[in-house]
């Protein structure tokens, strides 16, 4: 396998763990508020279905969103900043953690009610389609948003108008604190890409490559044939649904056995068995050089000045 | 190529003048912009093969083709934000709802994600689309297809809202509506789209945030728009028969509000009554009524008053609906009030 590839993965997962990391810190010193979902346990999805984009294509998610801006190129500075509602943030401190942006690397956000941004995503695939271009649009939603309208109907579209969109579930086994057996009926998510009908899979989310082979044909039948996808990314995030859930309704026990397949660690295994074992610490000092960085840049940023409160609510 | 600006159809009497149907207005409206710019598309129920439910895109599919005139499945949530997506991606769609009835499965398409996208993202997400169809009541609908939601609309930052009572402010105002790259809410009316008015044949545009005098008068001022205006017309041709010379503006567009039309009115007239379909509460006249009462109180020799429709849903029968709905008979009594009040 390609060594450049495999630490190029793993340097994107560690660094969005050590960026969430410091973000949950910033939290508890009360220097972020609102809410601040984190990604944690769930790096391998973001990453392996982004690595195989083209720059040109759309990036689509909801409000657990940093994870999917880093890996699509976001700078982190940028989203530290935002965090922390600075001048210097990806949106200007207009959004915080639900709502990271970076139109100029085609990441749309960072969207906050669940399931309503699967149409966006398909209209980002239907204006590709209509301006011939190739670009394909990914949308990545969580377990908690296949019972939702907005989810049928973006589905629905995008099956009968053949839009080149990709949408994957990464389902982490909870909508908030409700089990997925309390939401759905079945343990396959994918299947419900059958009624549309558009190709379908299910994956291991933990994986890396897995997601990577998956997405990657999905990329394919979208870019050539200009035909939708779904996909289920079966995964788990080790933190509460938010900073503020202290995740009580799922036993430690589940959790540690969970992280015994934590998708950075088996990366790291793949890695050191092919005697690439230096190269993990080089990373990890890089990375934490840029996430500290990230963190100066951010606290010494300045605070959007009270006169540009009124910016951007018409053009 | 740049489009001549006209403000009111009065004021250039050089033009060539037909006279056109509302649903012709906006068919004229819509094909001479997507003549103009590629990016621009309709998209809604019925739209295509099918002409329109009220008829306001015949001829469309057949010029413009499946790639732009697209019929869709009942689906509003879905198509809205198919828009939407689209338009952040560069495209400039206009969606039809049938009804704006219809719009209330879409609502959190239009005020969460296009109403709000320019701001969350600083600038960075752009949204130039058309929300546009039938607003409004017609008649003996029933409750649930009778509804005006100008007031809803109107409560979100971040949009325009713009809802015109003729066919020359339609086609002026919709051309504008296309180009704007801010989302627009373009109301219209079930009972007017066979409402002729006097278009000029020539390309024109009506600039969006311009209320337009209908009527000039001394006495009162008499605020309106959409199909209300044309109730308005007539109450103030009663009030003259009384010889009271009332002055109707049309304010045309909602969002933004052309306060300096208003003002300057009432700094004339000295007493203001505003006339809408909405239920009062929470209402765009309520709003009115406090703009004007707070920023030229002292303009005013009299209460403003508010004819709205009563506070209930609408019925069925016509026994029962000019009770319940803002008309001439209902809002005559309430001016006069107001007119014979001395300070």
């Amino acid at each position: 396998m390609d060594h450049d590839l495999l630490l190029d993965l793993y340097r994107q997962m560690a660094r969005i763990r050590r960026f969430e990391e410091e973000a949950a810190r910033l939290y508890t010193e009360r220097k972020i508020g609102g809410f601040l979902h984190l990604y944690i346990g769930q790096e391998a999805v973001g990453v392996g279905a982004i690595s195989v984009l083209e720059n040109c294509d759309f990036v689509w998610t909801a409000y657990r969103c940093h994870g999917q801006y880093l890996a699509k190129g976001g700078n982190s500075r940028a989203g530290m900043a935002e965090l922390l509602g600075k001048a210097t943030g990806c949106a200007q401190g207009r959004g915080g953690s639900m709502h990271f942006y970076d139109s100029s690397i085609n990441f749309m956000g960072g969207w906050g009610i669940v399931g309503a941004h699967l149409p966006l995503a398909a209209g980002t695939a239907f204006a590709s389609k209509y301006k011939g271009e190739k670009s394909v649009s990914i949308c990545f939603l969580g377990d908690g948003a296949i019972n939702q309208g907005a989810f049928h109907e973006a589905l629905s579209l995008a099956a009968l108008w053949k839009l080149p969109a990709i949408f994957i579930i990464e389902n982490n086994y909870f909508a908030m604190g409700t089990p997925l057996t309390k939401t759905a009926a079945t343990e396959d998510l994918s299947i419900r890409a059958l009624a549309y009908p558009m190709a379908r899979d299910s994956v291991d989310g933990h994986d890396i490559f897995a997601v990577r082979s998956s997405v990657h044909a999905a990329v394919q039948r979208a870019r050539e044939q200009s035909l939708p996808t779904l996909i289920e990314a079966k995964t788990y995030r080790y933190r509460g649904h938010s900073m503020a859930d202290p995740g009580t309704y799922r036993t430690k026990d589940e959790v540690e056995a969970k992280k015994q397949r934590d998708p950075i660690f088996l990366l790291a295994e793949k890695i050191k068995s092919t005697g690439l074992e230096d190269k993990i610490s080089i990373i990890e000092t890089e990375i934490e050089e840029e996430i500290q960085d990230a963190v100066r840049f951010a606290e010494e940023s300045p605070f959007p000045s009270p006169e540009t409160a009124h910016d951007y609510v018409y053009l | 190529m740049d489009t001549p600006t006209i403000n009111s159809i009065f004021s250039d009497p050089g033009l060539t003048m037909r006279e056109i149907q509302i649903r012709d207005a906006i068919k004229e409206a819509m094909s001479e912009e997507m003549r103009r710019d590629d990016r621009v598309f309709l998209m809604g129920e019925e739209v295509g093969s099918y002409n329109g439910a009220y008829k306001c895109s015949k001829g469309m599919l057949d010029e413009f083709g499946a790639k732009r005139v697209i019929d869709t499945p009942i689906a509003e949530c879905g198509f809205t934000g198919v828009g939407i997506g689209a338009a952040m991606a560069g495209l400039r769609p206009i969606i039809e709802f049938m009804t704006f009835n219809f719009s209330l499965v879409a609502i959190d398409q239009i005020l969460n994600t296009a109403a709000k996208a320019l701001y969350m993202s600083a600038g960075q997400l752009r949204t130039p689309i058309v929300f546009r169809g039938a607003g409004g009541a017609a008649f003996q609908l029933g409750a649930q297809h009778t509804n005006s939601y100008e007031s809803f609309y109107a409560y979100t930052p971040g949009l325009y809202v713009v809802a015109p009572s003729t066919p020359f402010d339609m086609k002026g105002l919709l051309k504008s509506s296309i180009r704007n790259d801010n989302p627009v809410v373009f109301i219209e009316s079930e009972l007017t789209y066979g409402l002729k008015g006097m278009v000029p044949e020539e390309e024109y545009i009506i600039p969006l945030g311009l209320a337009d005098i209908k009527k000039e008068g001394s006495d009162i001022t008499l605020i309106s728009w959409s199909k209300m205006v044309h109730v308005t017309l007539e109450i103030a041709a009663e009030l003259e028969k009384e010889g009271v010379s009332a002055e109707v503006i049309d304010l045309r567009t909602l969002r933004p509000l052309d306060k300096e039309a208003i003002f300057n009115s009432v700094s004339k007239t000295h007493r203001v009554a505003i006339i809408q379909e909405q239920h009062s509460v929470a209402s765009y006249g309520a709003y009115l009524s406090h703009l004007i009462s707070t920023e030229i109180f002292d303009e005013l020799d009299a209460p403003i008053c508010l004819v709205s429709s009563a506070e209930s849903h609408f019925p069925y029968s016509k026994a029962l609906e000019p009770y319940i709905m803002a008309n001439k008979d209902m809002a005559l009594p309430k001016i006069r009030a107001v007119l014979d009040r001395c300070l």
